[in-house]
């Protein structure tokens, strides 16, 4: 029996909300699948299973705010479900977490234990009573007339949950699926954004670097590539500064990964997180995963579906945890360059500003040509500004021969 | 396809992108980066969205033309219309 918990979603998330399951006790699911909406400061999350099995059953009611690593649901392995004595293991109070003990924040979540014993639930406020049951399961028994000690639980230490209730009401109606609010919530947004910024800024000492770049030949390349092709198979110049970003990391590793408890850990995956705007205000920037090692296609129809997802506010939970650098790039109405600040655990942050049209020298004679402002913000703990030379001037080279990306 | 139907898709569309603008507050003749904020994946989006629903393939030399809601709508009609007689 595995355990489904509550990720961590970034350094600054200590609880989430479950809002919505996508799935039903006795539902296979394989690693990788949406089985949960959870909310955050950062909007409404859908939440990734990292094993293959059977739901066996839920363990927190919708809508309760739990602390970041709180079994949501048991999970049956293939062999477990398949074995016709299949029982969930009794729960086990004396496995308690040693006490503060926390999820380290800001990975990726690791794939729970296959057969981990559930952990005892954090205690909730309501479950303190004779009858354990959690609220919900309270109010639906209330509204149907029903007594709880008429039914055995099968919540955290036999606690009664909602679909135990449900169950002792009958073959109930499917849940009604409640449409999820298509965007998000500004002011928790900002409140998140506040939380992030303020920590790097009080503990992360910034450098900056800023490097021009021509980026004529990937205009020419993209032009008479994109001629030929349909709208949705098109590049973007911004596809093109994140492969560069992605493949300069390869040679420049001390600019991808966390800075953690004192030290550095460099990331073995480069996972680019893309800052997006948020219309009426706000940003997030989920992870483009092994972005060095998508085709330029690929990479192009991940960045469009992240930045469409990301604006319905349907961001997934592994793209959340696990960016290993951030690349930031103002667009065509921007401004020259942008100075950014470094989200913590990353370590670097990678800013393009828009391409302007400028005099510039190539061959000896001055021409109009198209130029970009490329910055870096760094941090000192981790590099210097000679490491971080060498690593903007890596992807301005890689950014001058496109057809190699 | 009229020009009314021509437009309603164009605005279902561009509701799709940007649910949370009021479409009826858009000025037909404003620049639609600025008026309700898109940008270049957005505005790709958005045509490859026209093309799946109207048949027509906007060219990237062609994207000055299409930068208000008026605009995108003169445009769509005139290529529907070329192709109807071509």
């Amino acid at each position: 029996m595995a355990e489904f918990r509550m990720p961590s979603l970034g350094a600054d998330m200590e609880a989430g909300r479950l809002v919505e399951w996508l799935v039903k006790p006795g539902d296979w699911v394989k690693r990788g699948d949406i089985i949960a909406v959870v909310e955050t400061q950062k909007g409404a999350i859908e939440i990734e299973v990292y094993q293959t099995g059977q739901i066996a059953r839920f363990l927190v009611d919708l809508h309760s705010e739990v602390p970041v690593g709180t079994p949501l649901a048991l999970i049956s392995t293939e062999a477990e479900a398949n074995a016709p004595a299949a029982v969930a293991p009794p729960s086990a109070p004396a496995m308690s977490p040693p006490p503060g003990a926390k999820q380290p924040v800001g990975v990726a979540m690791p794939p729970p234990a296959p057969l981990a014993v559930p952990r005892p639930p954090q205690a909730a406020p309501g479950l303190a009573t004779h009858i354990m049951a959690s609220p919900a399961a309270r109010r639906l028994a209330e509204q149907h007339g029903i007594d709880l000690s008429a039914i055995v639980g099968s919540g955290p230490c036999s606690a009664i949950t909602y679909a135990d209730v449900e169950r002792q009401l009958g073959p109930a109606s499917p849940p009604t699926e409640k449409r999820r609010a298509l965007w998000l919530d500004p002011a928790a947004m900002r409140a998140a954004i506040a939380a992030a910024m303020a920590r790097s800024k009080r503990e992360i000492p910034h450098y900056y670097l800023e490097h021009q770049i021509d980026v004529t030949p990937c205009e020419r390349w993209l032009a008479e590539r994109n001629a030929t092709l349909p709208p949705d198979s098109r590049l973007l110049i911004g596809a093109l500064a994140l492969k560069a970003v992605a493949l300069a990391i390869c040679r420049h590793p001390a600019f991808n990964g966390f800075y953690r408890d004192n030290r550095f850990d460099a990331s073995q995956a480069v996972h680019i997180g893309v800052a997006i705007a948020i219309r009426g205000g706000g940003l997030a920037a989920p992870a483009l995963h092994d972005t060095d090692r998508l085709s330029l296609d690929v990479l192009m129809s991940g960045m469009r579906d992240l930045v469409q997802r990301t604006r319905a506010g349907r961001i997934r939970s592994s793209e959340m945890s696990d960016p290993t650098i951030t690349v930031s790039s103002l667009g065509e109405r921007g401004v020259d360059a942008l100075y950014g600040i470094i989200y913590p655990p990353q370590v670097a942050l990678v800013g393009f500003g828009k391409v302007v049209t400028r005099p510039w020298v190539v061959d000896g004679a001055i021409g109009p040509r198209s130029v970009v402002t490329m910055t870096l913000a760094g941090d000192h703990r981790v590099t210097d500004g000679h490491a971080g030379a060498l690593f903007l001037a890596e992807i301005g080279k890689l950014l001058q021969e496109p057809e190699t990306l | 396809m009229s020009k009314t139907d021509i437009r309603k898709i164009v605005q279902e569309e561009l509701g799709n992108i940007a649910p949370e603008v009021d479409l009826a507050t858009i000025d037909p003749a404003a620049d639609l980066r600025e008026a309700i904020d898109i940008d270049s994946i957005d505005f790709l989006n958005l045509l490859t969205a026209l093309h799946r629903r109207i048949g027509i393939e906007v060219p990237e030399i062609d994207y000055p033309k299409l930068v208000t809601l008026s605009g995108m709508v003169a445009y769509l009609e005139a290529r529907l219309k070329s192709a109807k007689t071509a």
